[in-house]
């Protein structure tokens, strides 16, 4: 479903990503774990389209970047800690929008599902402004899947979000992915994580050095597993982990 | 109850207008309902004017002569706000990445804005022209001064647009758009004064016909530049 | 790439020996000319000047195409050194331009298209500067950069001409004059020779003067590349 080839992405004469390579099958639930500065977010605005590799070859849904992005975007929703949202607009007015910009058919059928789905449903025609963060972030999910894309980029969706709003986060994240969607998130969560994802890939330092399926790592043993991977490339900066 | 729809085939690409309008739609309903940009470009046009009435102790006959010219620099700098707010809103909360996201032409995106500020302006002309009026008893409903009004506005807002979209992604980002957009829009303000002046005088026309054209000569000139250069400013 | 090139150190030593060449063309030989006397030969170097600013913001909008085009970082480091010494020339051309006004319009400055054209000009590659300035990201600095080159001088012709719709009376040495210009004249053989072996002469020192600013930004960019190595 995505593939990523030898993937450079350099800032000016800094390398932020070296020769990265990244598979994930359809269906697949993939976290991806990693110190600050790592180069996560960098490598999902690459396979989000919104960022051009600069050396390497990327292909999401078959269709490769950034030459099909068009066709990439069509298929894709994404999750960010900003909710990517008008303050002055509605819930509905906002799903509207976006409904409109992905063409999608039905749109106002469809944004009742999403709503009852996000858990909005008496809230739609509130301003946005005076949404809780919580439910700003419930109605950005609404937004990444308005147009029912086959993947998801969730990039450090729990953010700024408080205990119960995490918590009603994993909920719909739950059930949005159930249905096959082929999902890749960013977290320092690793509880949350190890709840959700069924694998793991550490990013450190440009690359992807260690991975392991949910089958390979015991109950709780994910933080052990982060640790060990990101200690033995770096020793100095094995506590540098702020999650 | 099921999210995901019985068809797997994602649904049609979106066409350049219905996608353009989307985004005029969404500016014209965000603006409805908090007004803040029509208001404060207002607010500020109307101070602009009073404050060159007494800087320029105006009498009626000098009055004449510098209308065009009061007008012209009211939208000017009122326009700045319109368009930095205009800009600031799709920054702020990173909403630009939300409609980059979107499987929509990037060109769409610009000439929905462009609608969008050139709407404000001109709304904001039209509330301030007949009150110019009345304060300064002068006759402004020249038809010859509202084309080449509306011809400057639409230059004005499509080299700002594609100015301010770059300026908002700055350090600088509220002061740096001026500095960056008026020496690119001299010509607009040069000819649209002097054309302004003319109508306003009742001059004949070949007076003004070298200065409607530069008008128009520059329209086509940006829009095509901006319709070429805009993926470049939010492209990574 | 870390010693200096022999073929740029030829062309300093050209640079000065033109340089000083011109100086003795344009106030030895050159004849005086009869109505304007002595100060007409700041005209020499005024011209000059304003034919390699313009070369250097030509070479700017160049490199800001070829940028976008193919998102090499080199054509980056030439733009910005093509607008600096752009820059340096108009601001030559403008300052001589004026001290020649003084005495033959009677005047420091005019309000006429070519004045305000080249001081417009001046101030887009000014605003240049700092839009570069504002930004961080060296990528979205050179982006910007490159997009605003080109725009900044799609609109220089726009002014000039927007301006041109009023009378002139800047003179018009080349081709035909205008009939309102005041200070025009003909140039006899000898001012021939001075003037276009200052335009040789300019042209050669800007050149001279590109290359080692494009040769900076290529060493400073090394040395960035190498504290970039040693933090990591």
């Amino acid at each position: 479903m995505i593939s990523a080839r030898n993937l450079v992405k350099r800032f000016g004469l800094k390398s932020v990503l070296r020769g990265l390579d990244f598979e994930v099958a359809e269906g697949e639930f993939v976290g991806l774990l990693g110190p600050n500065g790592a180069g996560k977010t960098t490598f999902l605005r690459i396979l989000a389209s919104l960022a051009r590799p600069s050396l390497g070859r990327v292909e999401v849904a078959g269709f490769s970047l950034p030459e099909q992005a068009a066709q990439v975007r069509r298929r894709l929703g994404v999750l960010s800690h900003q909710p990517l949202l008008y303050p002055d607009l509605t819930g509905e007015e906002n799903l509207t929008f976006f409904g409109r910009l992905y063409n999608v058919q039905n749109l106002p059928e469809r944004i009742r599902n999403v709503l009852a789905l996000v858990g909005l449903e008496g809230r739609g025609r509130d301003l946005v402004r005076t949404y809780s963060r919580g439910m700003q972030q419930r109605l950005a999910i609404g937004r990444a899947v308005i147009h029912d894309p086959d993947i998801l980029l969730l990039d450090e969706p729990y953010t700024g979000l408080d205990q119960d709003a995490s918590a009603m986060l994993d909920d719909v994240l739950r059930k949005v992915t159930a249905e096959g969607r082929t999902v890749v998130m960013t977290s320092h969560d690793l509880v949350r994580a190890q709840d959700l994802c069924s694998r793991f890939d550490v990013l450190t330092r440009g690359r992807i050095l260690a991975s392991a399926s949910r089958q390979d790592v015991p109950p709780d043993g994910l933080q052990a597993f982060y640790r060990r991977s990101v200690s033995s490339l770096e020793p100095g900066r094995a506590g540098a982990h702020d999650g | 109850m099921t999210v995901k729809s019985a068809a797997k085939r994602p649904a049609p690409p979106v066409s350049f207008l219905s996608s353009m309008w989307a985004v005029v739609w969404k500016d014209l309903a965000a603006e409805l309902r908090s007004r803040e940009l029509i208001s404060a470009m207002l607010v500020f046009s109307l101070l602009v004017v009073l404050i060159f009435n007494f800087s320029l102790e105006l009498n009626a006959r000098e009055r004449q002569e510098v209308t065009a010219g009061v007008l012209w620099v009211t939208f000017v700098f009122a326009g700045t706000l319109g368009l930095n707010r205009s800009m600031a809103i799709e920054k702020d909360g990173n909403c630009l990445d939300g409609l980059l996201l979107a499987p929509v032409d990037r060109a769409a995106i610009y000439f929905g804005k462009v609608i969008g500020n050139l709407i404000f302006m001109l709304l904001v002309i039209l509330i301030v022209l007949p009150i110019y009026s009345i304060l300064y008893n002068t006759n402004l409903f020249v038809p010859g001064l509202l084309v080449t009004i509306l011809l400057g506005a639409i230059g004005y807002v499509v080299s700002g647009t594609l100015l301010a979209a770059m300026s908002v992604q700055t350090r600088t980002r509220d002061i740096l758009l001026p500095i960056l957009h008026l020496p690119v829009v001299l010509p607009v303000v040069i000819s649209a004064v002097r054309a302004s002046t003319y109508f306003l005088q009742g001059q004949p026309m070949d007076l003004i016909w070298g200065s409607l054209n530069l008008l128009i000569g520059y329209n086509v000139i940006f829009t095509a530049a901006a319709y070429m250069l805009f993926d470049y400013v939010v492209q990574e | 790439m870390n010693a200096k090139p022999k073929a740029l150190m030829a062309l300093d030593v050209a640079s000065w020996a033109l340089l000083a060449v011109s100086v003795y063309l344009v106030l030895v030989y050159a004849p005086m000319e009869a109505v304007m006397g002595n100060v007409q030969r700041v005209f020499y170097y005024h011209v000059a000047a304003g034919w390699v600013g313009m070369i250097g913001f030509l070479f700017a909008v160049f490199a800001g195409i070829m940028y976008l085009a193919r998102g090499d970082r080199k054509w980056d480091v030439m733009g910005l050194a093509g607008v600096e010494v752009g820059l340096i020339f108009s601001l030559i051309n403008i300052v001589t331009g004026s001290i020649w006004a003084r005495p033959i319009w009677n005047t420091w400055w005019t309000w006429d298209p070519r004045l305000v054209t080249a001081t417009i000009m001046e101030l887009v590659y000014v605003a240049y500067l700092m839009l570069r300035q504002g930004i961080d990201d060296p990528d979205r600095r050179a982006r910007f950069g490159a997009i605003y080159a080109i725009v900044g001088f799609l609109s220089v012709p726009l002014s000039f001409f927007s301006i041109r719709i009023w009378r002139t009376i800047h003179p018009v040495v080349i081709g035909s004059g205008d009939a309102g210009a005041q200070g025009g004249f003909d140039m006899t053989a000898g001012m021939q020779v001075a003037f276009f072996f200052c335009l040789f002469t300019f042209t050669v020192i800007a050149v001279d003067l590109l290359w080692h600013r494009v040769r900076l930004g290529f060493l400073a960019d090394k040395v960035e590349q190498l504290k970039l190595k040693f933090s990591s």
